[in-house]
């Protein structure tokens, strides 16, 4: 039973709270209603079972008590939108399970606003919409948890003092505030890439939910096959804490039911003539999938996304794919036009494409430098192993760093 | 909901500074005079005042019982208040779109929206 609850309150808590914001127009009333009725649910369910809409008896449950709350707290009442809601709601039948309507969208587009300082947003997602605790947060962001919790007590009162208003923007405004809301999701999702995956599979569920809400969308479908091609390798990243480069990987790890659910998400985005720069990153990490890899078409998607995102991160990738397919002469000549020499990668790149070229000696002073600029240490260890296999010896010994 | 939206010109050329303000050509100036227009009879929308520039500001406070007074405004000069206005709108989304429309905001300066506090309610 314990079991099926936090089912249940893993999958409806959003939906819930989505629908308690919709109804009373202010975050911290909702929320508190929200977690009234599932502790109701959690007493009652095991003696007299799991209703059949276990969402819709939650809402109609926290709404009564809502009512309730406020019907104890006049001024309260006068704040919310209560006021205009007729007479027959005030009183629902607690086991009356009508449906209600879906308004996760419109939460999540008020807790993206770009009003919202960006760690206010994603704390506000991961709380409302993914139902994590403040404590869950505050340790994914390894923040204290009184830090978090201020952080999200801000973000709900500038929501209702500063007017941030409830629902899916209007079509003009529709592109920026989507953007948002994807930025949003693949930043929690590169969050968990890093290590946490419980904050990566929480960007994939976010995914498959706005995917579900905006399927015509293209970007969304493209976002979520992104998360979801990169996210199918993560058992074969590491080896005994090591990094493990993406030739070198066992693929008996990769997850191929989840590498064919981005590849549908993928197609889809595709179907829906979707260009953009999620979708091509997508496609790019589809084609990488492959074996052997098609590189002129990965160096052809790189370009289209360079173009895009003006980024000269994209552009290293597509020296990098480029060198595969024109040889490392041409890989580094685009390298060296890029305004990068303080990013490690810069120079582990070069790295690569001089000892490919045998210049062994200008390699190893590039792994150098790229260890330098490394804080992560299984990346550094990955990259220390790539120099010694080189055989060169390290110039002016030991003393060069005192 | 009510807002003010407090504008801050901050490096953008006003008719104060002749100089700067010749250097915009005459199709920008006159869109910067047609923008405040179309801003100012935007239906909710209450102007305010015209202030003095922030170098006849005097700033007041309080020690010991006795007013004190600084020569300037509160704020650094670049950073300070240079007009203001009400808007009634839907929204927080309709404040922004009408602050984006203040010329200072794509001059050099920029709009800060700020909601009133209305207690009419309770």
């Amino acid at each position: 039973m314990v079991a099926i609850l936090d089912r249940v309150f893993r999958d409806e808590w959003g939906r819930v709270l989505a629908a308690l914001i919709g109804f009373l127009g202010d975050f911290e009333l909702a929320e508190e209603a929200a977690q009234e009725a599932f502790a109701v649910a959690a007493a009652r369910w095991p003696r007299e079972g799991v209703p059949t809409n276990p969402a819709a008896w939650l809402v109609t449950t926290a709404r009564r008590r809502a009512i309730d709350r406020i019907r104890r707290d006049r001024t309260l009442a006068a704040k919310t939108r209560l006021l205009d809601v007729p007479e027959a709601i005030e009183d629902p039948d607690p086991m009356d399970q009508t449906p209600f309507h879906d308004e996760r969208l419109e939460l999540v587009f008020t807790c993206c606003h770009p009003a919202l300082d960006t760690e206010a947003q994603v704390a506000l997602t991961l709380r409302t919409l993914g139902g994590l605790t403040t404590g869950e947060i505050a340790r994914a962001f390894l923040v204290p948890e009184a830090t978090m919790s201020q952080r999200l007590v801000r973000a709900k009162r500038k929501i209702k003092a500063a007017g941030i208003p409830f629902r899916v923007p209007p079509d003009h405004l529709l592109p920026d505030r989507l953007a948002a809301v994807l930025a949003v999701e693949y930043l929690i999702f590169n969050e968990g890439y890093g290590g946490r995956s419980d904050l990566a599979a929480e960007a994939i569920r976010l995914g498959r939910a706005l995917a579900e809400l905006m399927p015509d969308e293209p970007e969304v479908h493209g976002l979520l096959a992104l998360m979801l091609l990169h996210d199918s390798r993560r058992e074969a990243r590491f080896r005994e804490g090591e990094v493990v480069l993406l030739a070198d990987q066992d693929r008996s790890l990769w997850d191929h039911e989840q590498i064919a659910e981005g590849r549908a998400a993928l197609d889809r985005a595709l179907a829906l003539r979707g260009h953009g720069q999620y979708v091509v990153q997508a496609a790019i990490a589809s084609l990488h999938l492959e074996e052997p890899r098609d590189w002129p078409q990965i160096a052809a998607l790189y370009g289209e996304l360079a173009q895009l995102t003006d980024s000269p991160v994209v552009e290293l990738n597509r020296a990098a794919a480029v060198a595969e397919t024109e040889g490392p002469e041409a890989g580094l000549e685009l390298l060296d036009r890029l305004p990068l020499s303080d990013y490690r990668y810069l120079h582990s790149m070069r790295a690569e494409m001089l000892r490919r070229l045998g210049r062994l000696d200008e390699a190893s002073t590039e792994y150098r430098h790229a260890l330098e600029l490394m804080p992560d240490a299984a990346e550094r260890r990955l990259f220390e192993r790539r120099l010694a296999s080189l055989g060169v010896a390290e110039p002016g010994a030991r003393s060069e760093r005192s | 909901m009510k807002y003010m939206l407090l504008i801050h010109q901050g490096d953008t050329p006003t008719p104060r500074d002749p100089e700067a303000w010749g250097r915009l050509s005459p199709e920008e100036q006159q869109s910067v005079y047609q923008d405040y227009k179309t801003v100012t009879s935007t239906p909710g929308v209450t102007p305010g005042e015209q202030m003095g520039p922030s170098d006849t500001a005097t700033t007041v406070r309080v020690q010991d019982g006795k007013p004190l007074t600084t020569d300037g405004p509160f704020v650094e000069t670049k950073e300070s208040l240079d007009g203001y206005l009400i808007y009634e709108a839907d929204d927080l989304d309709a404040a922004i779109e009408l602050a984006a429309k203040i010329p200072a905001a794509r001059l050099g300066g920029a709009i800060e929206v700020r909601p009133i506090v209305e207690w009419s309610q309770s």
